[in-house]
């Protein structure tokens, strides 16, 4: 049976236990019909024209994980960001883990999308957000929302400034064979309200794993959003990972990718305007190595008047590694005053690297400033040189470049313990110990 | 009072199409449909040998089996393909001694375009064939190239006069399966030029050729090939106008460049087709194929204006195939009222140290979409690639549009490209600033449309460039000179 058909016929066993007179049940099974109806994206779709999901798609994957995975502590220390004091919202093989979380109600809610679909107190709110942002239409997404239970689920209240960073986690255990993961995640930032959050995916042991993340967030008037996206997996390890942002007025928000790992790494990322005076922020930096592939698609839509976008990915290749950007700038007629600006610089490192690049502007509004650079090249010989006739070796002198290439996108990190464990990731990932603190 | 850009948008929404009118020629037209038989018609018609027929049928069989593409980035009612009648030319085909015997019909034509052949011949020495709908008329300077060496004579006299070249090279860059409109064109292509530059010849002067919409409801169908042999260069000058119709008329041209090593060709085009009265009504589709290929050490060059046509599909394209080849395209495309334009390039790098650069410029206003769409692809073997790119749009009025596509895709790690793009209106700043220094705001909007303009301006050649500046003139009114 293919694994589409797999899908389509396990959503009745999947809505067995859960409550089916709510709206809610009514958005799966309408979100069903889309995936339906338009199937797994093939390579023909001008979205997909870089990134083929054929391959992955081809195994058998569980869809509900039998047993519930024990975890040792001490094994998953080493993702939280343990110097700091963060709540966490934890998951292993999509199940919520208590255990190693730390949620809150104090103030704030930090906690799970499965309490929120289904106690009545939340009913209000899920029925203003919930997969109000999502496009319909998007095969993939329309899966996740099919299949949306689990997940975290972040709401900020007004005037609030959340003291502490918090830390969403997808574990897989590797206890199944092959496990496809569908977490979905909401998060509010009411008026006025500040946030740090920090996702990640983790598989823990050597097997494919897909996840299709689907993330709504909505940033009120004034609020300032901070959201790191840490994605260093194993190789085996796949993540189509979809954000979707809507921004009111004066609100600020800003979305940091570091991909550094994983088998295929598809990141939807998609802002809407419903205000004026607002910054968004895209910022990425991408290193990978083997036959690793990472694709961004990102899409700024200024539908207001006055709005600033800012855009920032690096990507650096090495071996038989594939990249892709997809940056899309909108500007609607009556988005005047617009300030757009799109960056996507490449470095190839070996041979068989590939790029696909391609930045896109779609204008309407004429009193704009948007503009956008791609480049693609190599690390400068002289600029090699020069350091080496001063004593640094080689492979040293090509980190410390990579690195200072990378720089401009670490140096908006604002949590410090988070920017210290990319800077030791990066230096990892590009195999030297600079013998200094980056 | 000054002058604003609010009047400007008036003016440029109001201005009519200067060249619209209608030369009277008899002319002897097919009926309208496609078929086979209408295909093995035109060959009969044309007298053209066996192996032809046969190409015309194969393309229009694998025709048969594609769709009309759907992803440019324009929005129009797809011409009714049997409803055009694929075959128009003027009834009486005269031999021309000298151009006195030239029908006066056609010279009035010329002459009120501003370049008619006598100034041509006598100002800048160019050898024109034209080409009145789809056969052509006249020819001059052959001798002058015939003494070098060189064929520059209209498609179907190389079909009957020069088969193992056209056998050789026609379909070769663009072959009759590429896309839909290539696949009618080399079905039914009607005629178009034929050059050929020998070993080592440099092509004496600017060879140039104008085309013309003529007879209303006519496709235009024409087919360009050409060959520079090794080592040898060629200037290629194509201006086209189109008389003013009500009806959509259906331009889909082939045009295939083979620049052999160490040779050089400059292909520089002027389009200012009808492009559909201020309601957005009629107007020209222009949807071109045009492609080169490189060999060793060679270069091809793109140069083009585009102010006409209501809705144009075309990517002139290069692909560098031999080592240290060259490709260039520059382009400026203004869009006015309602056309829209998706057009750009393709540099496909294959061998070691290949170059290109790209820049094109983008004007939109009235109610205009202007789109860029360009393809740069390193591929693997292509060591020591280079691109350059630059993409920049000006907008005037709020209700245009411009946008920028541009792929890029690199598979070889020493691959340097550049890709850089900007859009922006003419600024306030910039305006007050020519005001201050005494400069009024029509002559400060016609400096600032220059100075964005002349890195492509200054490209076309000379005989050209006058023209070019009166095109850009006539799109945009009150805003250049």
């Amino acid at each position: 049976m293919e694994f589409k058909e797999k899908l389509i016929s396990s959503h009745l066993a999947f809505e067995e236990d859960l409550n089916l007179d709510d709206s809610v049940h009514e958005t799966r099974a309408s979100a069903l019909k889309v995936f339906e109806e338009k199937g797994f994206p093939s390579k023909r779709e001008e979205a997909w024209k870089y990134t083929s999901i054929e391959a992955l798609i081809q195994k058998d994957y569980a869809l509900f994980p039998k047993s519930e995975a024990s975890i040792n502590v001490n094994d998953v220390k080493k993702y939280f960001l343990y110097d700091t004091d963060t709540y966490k919202v934890i998951f292993i093989d999509g199940i919520y883990s208590p255990f190693l979380s730390n949620t809150t109600h104090d103030g704030l809610d930090v906690c799970l999308m499965s309490a929120a679909l289904t106690k009545p107190k939340y009913r209000e709110l899920i029925n203003t957000y919930f997969n109000k942002i999502a496009p319909e239409d998007d095969s993939l997404t329309a899966l996740n929302t099919s299949y949306a239970k689990e997940g975290a689920y972040i709401y900020i209240p007004k005037n609030i400034v959340a003291e502490k960073p918090i830390e969403i986690i997808h574990f897989s255990s590797g206890n199944e064979n092959a496990l496809w993961l569908q977490p979905r995640n909401l998060i509010v930032v009411d008026q006025n309200a500040q946030v740090q959050i920090i996702e990640r995916h983790q598989s823990l042991k050597e097997h494919p794993v897909v996840t299709n993340c689907v993330t709504e967030i909505y940033v009120h008037q004034d609020a300032f959003l901070d959201y790191y996206k840490l994605q260093n997996d194993l190789p085996s390890a796949s993540l189509i990972d979809s954000t979707y942002i809507v921004q009111e007025k004066k609100s600020h928000a800003s979305v940091h990718t570091f991909s550094l790992g994983g088998k295929l790494t598809r990141n939807n990322l998609r802002f809407f305007h419903k205000g004026e005076h607002i910054m968004s922020t895209l910022k990425g930096v991408t290193i990978l190595h083997g036959k690793q592939h990472v694709d961004h698609a990102t899409l700024v839509h200024h539908a207001q008047p006055n709005c600033e976008s800012h855009q920032d990915y690096k990507g650096i290749f090495a071996e038989r590694s594939e990249g892709v950007f997809n940056g899309q700038i909108l500007v609607d007629k009556i988005a005047q005053k617009t300030n757009a600006f799109q960056q996507n610089n490449n470095i190839l490192i070996d041979d068989q690297a590939t790029v696909n690049t391609k930045p896109q502007l779609e204008i309407f509004a004429d009193d704009v400033k948007c503009s956008h650079g791609c480049t693609i090249g190599q690390l400068d010989e002289e600029a090699l040189f020069y350091l080496r006739s001063r004593g640094i070796p080689k492979k040293e002198a090509k980190a410390l470049m990579t690195y200072a290439f990378a720089n401009n996108v670490l140096a908006s990190v604002q949590l410090p313990s988070l920017k210290k464990r990319i800077n030791g990731q990066i230096a990892k990932k590009l195999g030297v110990n600079l013998g200094f603190d980056l | 009072m000054a002058y604003t850009e609010e009047e400007l948008k008036k003016e440029l929404e109001t201005k009519e199409y200067e060249y619209g009118f209608y030369t009277d020629i008899e002319s002897d037209t097919f009926p309208s449909g496609l078929s086979k038989d209408i295909v093995r018609k035109i060959s009969e018609k044309k007298g053209e040998p066996e192996w032809m027929t046969q190409w015309r049928l194969k393309a229009f069989e694998s025709w048969s089996e594609m769709e009309e593409p759907e992803w440019a980035n324009v929005n129009y009612v797809k011409p009714d393909l049997q409803a055009i009648s694929y075959y128009s030319a003027p009834r009486t085909k005269p031999k021309y001694e000298s151009l006195d015997e030239v029908d006066p019909e056609l010279l009035k034509t010329f002459e009120k375009l501003g370049i008619s052949i006598d100034e041509q011949k006598k100002l800048s020495g160019v050898a024109v064939d034209i080409v009145m709908d789809s056969v052509s008329v006249a020819t001059t300077f052959k001798k002058t190239l015939a003494e070098k060496g060189i064929i520059f004579c209209s498609i179907s006299e190389a079909i009957k006069e020069h088969p193992e070249l056209v056998k050789k090279y026609i379909g070769s860059v663009i072959p009759p399966k590429d896309n839909f409109y290539a696949g009618l064109n080399s079905a039914v292509f009607t005629d178009g030029s034929f050059c050929y530059i020998p070993k080592g010849v440099r092509c004496p002067m600017e060879l140039s050729t104008y085309f013309r919409i003529n007879q209303a409801g006519t496709g235009q169908f024409e087919r360009t090939l050409v060959i520079a042999d090794e080592g040898s260069y060629v200037s290629y000058l194509e201006g086209c106008t189109a008389p003013s119709r009500d009806e959509n008329q259906l331009h889909a041209a082939v045009v295939e460049l083979i620049a052999l090593d160490d040779a050089e060709i400059k292909y520089s085009t002027v389009q200012n087709w009808f492009p559909g009265n201020k309601e957005g009504k009629g107007g020209v589709f222009n949807f071109v194929t045009k492609r080169g290929i490189c060999h060793d050490r060679s270069k091809i060059s793109w140069t083009q204006v585009e102010t006409g046509s209501a809705v144009t599909w075309k990517y002139p394209s290069c692909i560098l195939k031999g080592d240290n080849s060259v490709g260039e395209f520059y382009s400026i495309a203004v869009t006015n009222n309602f056309q829209q334009a998706d057009t750009g390039t393709k540099m496909i790098h294959l061998g070691q140290n290949t170059k290109s650069t790209i820049i094109s410029k983008g004007i939109s206003a009235g109610k205009s979409q202007n789109s860029y769409r360009g393809l740069v692809q390193v591929g693997p073997r292509a060591k020591n690639a280079r691109n350059f790119s630059q993409c920049d749009s000006l907008l005037m009025g709020n209700e245009c549009g411009a946008h920028t596509f541009p792929y890029i895709e690199a598979k070889n790690n020493s691959a340097q490209i550049e890709h850089e793009a900007t859009t922006s209106k003419i600024g306030e700043d910039q305006i007050f600033y020519c005001n201050q220094r005494g400069i009024d705001t029509e002559k400060a909007i016609a400096l600032i449309v220059n100075g964005f303009s002349k890195e492509v301006l200054n490209k076309l050649p000379m005989e050209f460039a006058v023209e070019a500046q009166k095109l850009l003139e006539i799109s945009l009114e009150g805003s250049v000179g």
